[in-house]
């Protein structure tokens, strides 16, 4: 909802300290999901995650939340679905050039930026596309995933392609691992079924066997 | 008029791929005049909608003498019309500078990479990285959004393939593509006081030089620039004032009203509307601009965007004595 959308950009810095403490929890319990099984886990989590997202931030559920990065402000709401700030196309007062009664969700997002500890030079990071094949999964799970992984440097997945796009992204990566996500995806997290395979094809050095993990992200 | 290119026919059959001077990024004549130093001249071609090669010729006639690059706009304003990048390869064959529009609106990351390195490989040196206007505002508002990358996940992903030498998949190039890397910015449109720093941001992902939007009042753009200098980005980033000659009042009120991110201030549809010959008009408001522009430091170039005036791009380069000044001769 519009209104609550931008209440929660008014209180980014609420918000924030918020997801913090939430964070450090899921994070914590990583081991717990991973007994339990992140391929089972994923369908009611992404459940709870899309209602109480969707209701104070209009969430979209692109999968690779970066709202502490955005001032709040949701950037998949924005008709472009711009990462990296606002278009060419800005209205005087601020309104979209798409849906001029909107508010641009990029003014929206820097003035919640300017609210919140760091927002600014979050704000500033170069954020990679949206990996469109997890759409619809939950962005919580993926940060545990993703933090857990790089405290104990397990899961890591041989799909060059996620490192690639983590190294030319390597700063946004570092301030929101789930950005660029390169921890282990359980088959419940895609929307599209890419091919396992595939890794074999792009292996750079054939022979080598490729370091994936199984289903519940151990190596 | 003087030629100011050494203008070097460019066959893909029958020559290598222009290998870029020392220190330079790409084999671009654009690149070469900024890093010597000099102010730069780039000017928008109005693409035909037209299969003919001769009808890309004729419209870029007026532009090749005076600017060291010609754009090619990729469906500006979402209104469908020859490619950039067929428009690209016929000037890169005639030995003109072009630069390459990419706009994020209509193509996903698999078609860009792919349409980068068929662009580098036609001898085109320069590319120009843009979010692009909405299909609402063109000729076919039905169209599919497409918006897979912004303008700078699309200058990360192109310096990705230049500098590292792989599309963002991480598979490998056989020869990475040469590319002068550009991208717009609108420092006349609210965020004004985050224009800046957006420009900041795409320096970082990877712009080498910056066309801006429409520029028809001085003083914001001034403003603009000082934040620029103030975050240092005036020696990192070549700046591409964009300007162009208004018609009429009522072809800047129209321009006002339907082209997104065009602010026009009133005083200057008055001027228009005052005076006997309104085009006349328009063509000395750019020049003065231009002559204002050209104080101001940290701007390396202008881009001019002459939308159905290119006849006059001629006129206002030499009268604004911005190349008289290259060459060395009093103005």
């Amino acid at each position: 909802m519009y209104a609550v959308r931008r209440f929660a950009v008014r209180r980014s810095r609420f918000f924030l300290r918020l997801y913090r403490v939430f964070e450090a929890a899921i994070v914590l319990f990583d081991p717990l999901f991973r007994r339990l099984g992140y391929q089972r886990l994923e369908g009611p989590v992404a459940f709870a995650e899309r209602l109480t997202k969707g209701f104070l931030f209009d969430c979209r559920m692109c999968g690779q939340c970066v709202l502490s990065s955005t001032g709040m402000s949701c950037p998949m709401n924005c008709p472009k679905n711009l990462r990296n700030g606002p278009c060419g196309g800005v209205r005087e007062g601020g309104f979209c050039e798409v849906r001029p009664w909107m508010r641009c969700v990029w003014v929206e997002a820097w003035e919640g930026a300017a609210r919140m500890p760091g927002g600014i030079e979050r704000i500033r990071v170069v954020q990679p596309p949206v990996n469109r094949a997890l759409e619809g999964s939950s962005s919580w799970l993926r940060v545990a995933r993703e933090k857990a992984a790089e405290r104990r440097r397990y899961g890591r997945s041989a799909d060059p392609s996620k490192h690639m796009l983590a190294r030319a992204f390597r700063r946004a990566r570092q301030i929101e691992p789930a950005a660029a996500p390169t921890a282990f995806e359980p088959d419940s997290a895609l929307s599209v079924q890419w091919s396992r395979q595939r890794t074999a094809v792009f292996d750079y050095e054939p022979g080598k066997p490729a370091a994936d993990t199984d289903a519940e992200g151990r190596e | 008029m003087p030629a100011f290119h050494e203008r070097e026919p460019f066959d893909p059959t029958l020559h290598e791929p222009p290998a870029p001077p020392p220190g330079h990024r790409s084999g671009s004549i654009l690149e070469r005049v900024l890093r010597r130093g000099e102010f730069a001249v780039t000017a928008e071609l109005n693409p035909p909608d037209s299969a003919d090669p001769r009808d890309v010729l004729a419209a870029a006639e007026p532009l090749w003498d005076v600017a060291d690059a010609i754009n090619a706009t990729d469906a500006s304003g979402a209104n469908c019309h020859m490619s950039s990048m067929g428009i690209c390869s016929i000037l890169s064959r005639c030995g003109v500078g072009a630069v390459l529009q990419i706009s994020c609106r209509d193509r996903n990351r698999i078609a860009i990479q792919g349409d980068v390195l068929g662009a580098a490989a036609m001898g085109v040196g320069n590319i120009l990285c843009l979010t692009g206007d909405g299909v609402g505002v063109g000729d076919q508002p039905g169209a599919r959004p497409v918006f897979d990358l912004d303008s700078p996940s699309l200058l990360r992903t192109l310096r990705t393939m230049r500098d590292e030498g792989a599309f963002l998949s991480g598979r490998k190039l056989a020869t990475p593509p040469a590319i002068f890397l550009g991208a717009a910015e609108n420092p006349c449109v609210p965020p004004l006081e985050y224009r800046a720093e957006r420009l900041a941001k795409k320096v970082r992902a990877g712009a080498d030089f910056i066309q801006t939007n429409y520029i028809f009042e001085v003083e914001p753009f001034r403003r603009f620039m000082a934040r620029v200098r103030d975050l240092g980005l005036d020696g990192k980033v070549y700046i591409l004032a964009g300007v162009g000659p208004l018609a009429s009042a009522r072809a800047a009120r129209w321009m006002r009203a339907n082209v997104p991110g065009i602010r026009i201030p009133d005083a200057v549809i008055d001027r228009l509307e005052r005076a006997a010959r309104p085009g006349e008009e328009g063509k000395k408001l750019c020049i003065e601009l231009i002559r204002e522009i050209r104080e101001i430091p940290g701007v390396h170039g202008v881009h001019v965007m002459a939308f159905r005036r290119e006849h006059l791009v001629g006129e206002i380069i030499e009268e604004s004595g911005i190349l008289k000044e290259r060459l060395g001769v009093e103005a």
